[in-house]
């Protein structure tokens, strides 16, 4: 069915919307917006497809959420944006909010924030005051699960938050440090899912916690299916399996299991795309062998096939981040992907083929498609 | 009263002024005042820890205070700059 796509760009230095026509052909686009701040997420409330959440920061000034309850037209800054409580036993600051995620659909206003250094934030009026979840900053093994120098380069983070859409207390994050965690009562208490994930970073390859989750995503219509892109390969649980399999040892060997982020079909249980990245020797993070491409399984992840119809054949070298690539949910279902190079692409066929469609932005953090309201 | 100075980085918050006037015998104080009439100025040059945010700097005069709890005399002058902070 047609549908006019938005997609909610943050970058290092600003954020932009882009807009499509019906069709996805054409786009226009709107911005900067807050040129100059630092926007590692930039996402709109499903439940009211109006209020848009940005999470902003600069080189010199602290953290902030910037909130528009009019789809973009005004914004205006939040009360009060995570912080931890002070007197913090471990003396952690919020350096930056790194990812957004609204709530359960029956909990309107409700939202989460993943932050750096890791910790987890609920605000309960739409993103204008935020408070500490203390069952997991202060959990007895905080500092186990989170070592201050745990982290990326930009610092340790909290890096996803999801919510089961069946039921609001049942949770998972992803982390740099301990992996997969999981609570069933929304927050109060955490352990470890990561079984059989491995670190190849560690002395013990497979332990309990330490793995660097990049990015976990829920199949749409199968909840209980979890597809996770690690730094130590590809992922796929069934749940209630405790158990995840290495589905990435099904890639093409000279181009390996490792990068950023993994995305779901919407309609698809067994169809899911990776964008793989160079994790060999001294880890470059580009496209393997300056080609890039977009791998796609339509088995659960038994077989992999390469997508890379339009995109550079030779010297390409850029790379995507964890929230830089998205799907719509258009039937054929749209991909879109944020380049490090500061390069839109979109394929319109489930990734049969692909073309740019924005270029000479800043180094792209994440892309977010939604239907135009 | 103290006179302070406002960096590029936070006109945002005064309506575009660098030049101020606020009322308090620490540091902190000031900051506080100042975020009573631009709200979330504070939070973005001091972090919930009371520590003075990394690439911000903030004189007395020709002195770099290094904590909130520094001592501001009246009549004097704070100034708030954004140091570097990278490309």
């Amino acid at each position: 069915m047609a549908q006019a796509i938005q997609l909610l760009v943050g970058t290092r230095k600003g954020a932009w919307i882009y807009r499509s026509d019906t069709g996805r052909e054409a786009w226009s686009v709107e911005g900067p917006m807050f040129l100059g701040q630092i926007v590692n997420h930039f996402v709109r409330d499903p439940r009211d497809a109006r209020t848009l959440l940005m999470a902003a920061s600069t080189g010199h000034l602290g953290p902030t959420i910037l909130r528009s309850t009019d789809g973009g037209a005004t914004w205006i800054e939040a009360k009060r944006p995570p912080a931890f409580p002070k007197g913090d036993p471990h003396g952690r600051s919020v350096d930056h909010s790194f990812w957004l995620e609204p709530g359960h659909a029956d909990e309107p206003g409700v939202w989460w924030a993943g932050v750096s250094p890791p910790g987890l934030f609920r605000s309960a009026d739409g993103g204008d005051t935020w408070d500490s979840v203390e069952g997991l900053n202060q959990h007895p093994r905080v500092m186990d699960w989170f070592p201050p120098e745990g982290g990326t380069p930009d610092g340790a983070i909290l890096n996803q938050v999801l919510v089961d859409p069946r039921d609001a207390r049942h949770m998972y994050l992803a982390t740099c440090s301990a992996g997969v965690l999981e609570t069933t009562d929304q927050g109060a208490s955490w352990r470890p899912l990561n079984q059989n994930v491995r670190c190849d970073f560690l002395p013990d390859p497979y332990p309990e916690f330490g793995q660097d989750s990049h990015f976990v995503a829920l199949a749409p219509t199968d909840p209980d299916r979890l597809w996770q892109q690690n730094h130590c390969g590809i992922y796929r649980l069934d749940r209630p399996g405790e158990r995840w399999d290495r589905i990435g040892e099904q890639m093409p060997k000279d181009v390996g299991d490792i990068g950023f982020t993994i995305v779901p079909h919407a309609r698809d249980r067994d169809t899911a795309w990776v964008w793989p990245m160079d994790g060999t020797e001294v880890w470059p993070r580009t496209s393997p062998g300056g080609r890039p491409a977009a791998y796609r399984t339509r088995d659960g992840g038994a077989s992999w096939e390469r997508q890379d119809r339009g995109f550079p054949t030779e010297q390409g070298w850029f790379t995507v981040k964890r929230q830089a690539f998205c799907a719509d949910r258009a039937d054929p279902l749209g991909l879109y992907i944020g380049t490090t190079g500061g390069e839109i692409w979109m394929s319109g066929d489930e990734g049969e083929s692909w073309r740019q469609i924005a270029a000479h932005l800043p180094e792209i953090y994440s892309v977010v498609a939604v239907e135009a309201a | 009263m103290i006179r302070v100075s406002i960096p590029s980085q936070l006109i945002a918050y005064t309506d575009g002024a660098t030049r101020v006037e606020a009322e308090g015998a620490t540091v902190g104080g000031v900051l506080d005042d100042l975020d009573r009439r631009y709200p979330g100025l504070k939070f973005r040059v001091i972090d919930e820890q009371d520590r003075i945010r990394r690439h911000m700097r903030i004189f007395l005069g020709q002195d770099e205070a290094r904590r909130v709890d520094a001592p501001v005399r009246d009549g004097g002058e704070l100034l708030i700059f954004g140091a570097l902070s990278g490309g």
